[in-house]
């Protein structure tokens, strides 16, 4: 029986899980949450997860949220190959280490930058001081420093010799200021080297595929409807701003 | 083992009390972060990222106090029990559900509010702004009825019938804004009922071990102020509160 995967790919979390699943056969079916469209407030929606946040994933009566306990969740159920999560002690110590980390990291840091940089100028129309512009674009800086220089340092995956739910967590949501138009890559080697393993391991055709929506955002946000997102502008500007 | 802590941090609480509650020795090293031991040259080999709690068993170096929780787990998983990270798929998918939100909701929120309410005169000269404060507590408000309503339901512990690494990582993090003051759990039973079994689950004076530090932290602001590394903390506390 697939299992339901609730999903926005504008979304960092919900790429890792949906790549996670199509690298893996798992079958599944996508449910499309807008939220753009403030889908994840719909009455149904509540029903799959009270958090009212993307991904979500629903297995006949069970339901689940947050990518890290999905991925975990889907290696588990579906036995995927033991890189993903390997059952050595120590790296998967490092796995969770990343996976604990980047929360208050890489995913805020980069998400802001998508946020100030993109959406909040150019849908919600108001004006991002430079000052917080730039501050923003250090702390992702400090987090992509890190990631290079205690996750990676000089092996070639963040867990060792191969592709780990850690690396496939963290290109999503590195991914996401490159969409809003900032050059992550340019100047950073190690950090280039690593993306072209984490997508060769992936298969650039099924990385691209997933990427699409959010690599569109440049272009689509000169044509969206920004009154749809007033409702949330509030809460986004006093978390972001 | 080594286990490096300052137990006025949430996530070395969670890291110390378990260890100790299913006996796993351990050599307790002190980083006392009042005084900015975190910024030693010492401490930087140990950690790049000069945070606490982190674990040193043998050569090998780990952060991150969930990922310590499940190191630890592993290792000696003959004899810690099954509860506390089951082996039965959905129930351990919720403890991981638990351990993945916590920390941009109630230890991003309970941290703000106690950072606000025990730190921010110290550090910025002068009282809250009362906006500010009331916006933090509502958000942590918010949190904690998340907590009760989805995480809890009407279970006693988050994930069934006994406690988990995810109440563990919960009742540290909800004691932080506590221990300023604010009583979290007025007009909270389900939340007061949770937080005693978890007490007597994990025992109630190695709780109250955990936790002595933190209780006293009305004399943290005089402790720092004390102290020659304010001004080396000052500025990235006020990145924080801005």
């Amino acid at each position: 029986m697939a299992v339901e995967l609730y999903l926005d790919l504008l979304s960092q979390p919900c790429r890792s899980v949906l790549i996670f699943a199509k690298k893996n056969n798992i079958p599944h079916e996508v449910k499309q949450v807008s939220l753009m469209d403030g889908e994840q407030h719909r009455e149904d929606f509540g029903k799959v997860s009270l958090i009212r946040k993307v991904p979500a994933l629903q297995d006949g009566d069970f339901c689940l949220a947050e990518s890290p306990a999905i991925l975990l969740y889907l290696a588990r159920k579906f036995k995927t190959p033991d890189h993903w999560y390997p059952a050595d002690l120590q790296q998967c110590a490092r796995i969770d280490e990343y996976l604990s980390w980047q929360h208050c990291a890489i995913r805020l840091h980069g998400s802001k930058v998508f946020w100030l940089k993109l959406m909040i100028p150019e849908v919600l129309h108001v004006e991002v001081p430079k000052e917080k512009m730039d501050a923003a674009v250090e702390e992702l800086n400090g987090s992509l420093k890190l990631l290079e220089e205690k996750f990676l340092q000089d092996r070639p995956f963040i867990a060792g010799d191969h592709i780990s739910l850690a690396d496939l967590v963290a290109i999503v949501e590195v991914m996401q200021p490159v969409a809003a138009g900032l050059d992550v890559f340019g100047g950073r080697p190690k950090l280039s080297a690593w993306r072209d393993r984490v997508q060769a391991a992936i298969g650039k055709e099924l990385f691209d595929e997933v990427h699409q929506t959010v690599m569109g955002s440049q272009e689509r946000v000169k044509v969206m409807d920004g009154s749809k997102l007033e409702f949330s502008k509030a809460k986004i500007l006093k978390f972001f701003m | 083992m080594e286990l490096y802590l300052d137990l006025h941090s949430q996530p070395c609480r969670s890291v110390f009390l378990f260890a100790k509650a299913v006996g796993i020795p351990f050599e307790f090293k002190l980083v006392e972060l009042s005084a900015g031991h975190q910024y030693s040259e010492e401490f930087g080999k140990i950690n790049i990222m000069r945070k606490v709690p982190v674990m040193k068993d043998g050569s090998f170096v780990l952060t991150e106090s969930v990922a310590i929780l499940k190191y630890m787990l592993q290792k000696h998983s003959s004899s810690v029990a099954d509860h506390w990270y089951p082996a039965d798929l959905q129930q351990r998918a919720c403890v991981n559900e638990y351990l993945s939100w916590q920390h941009m909701n109630l230890r991003a929120q309970g941290s703000k509010v106690f950072l606000l309410r025990a730190l921010f005169p110290v550090i910025m000269g002068s009282e809250v702004p009362k906006e500010k404060m009331d916006a933090a507590v509502q958000d942590l408000n918010q949190s904690l009825q998340m907590l009760e309503d989805k995480f809890l339901q009407n279970k006693p512990f988050i994930v069934g019938d006994k406690i988990s690494l995810a109440d563990l990582v919960a009742i540290v993090e909800i004691m932080q804004p506590v221990a300023t003051g604010l009583d979290l759990f007025e007009g909270r039973p389900k939340l007061t009922t949770w937080r005693e079994r978890v007490k007597k689950a994990i025992g109630e004076k190695l709780f109250a071990e955990a936790h002595e530090v933190i209780m006293k932290v009305g004399s943290l602001p005089q402790k720092m102020e004390n102290n020659s590394n304010l001004e080396l903390l000052k500025p990235k506390f006020q990145k924080l509160f801005s």
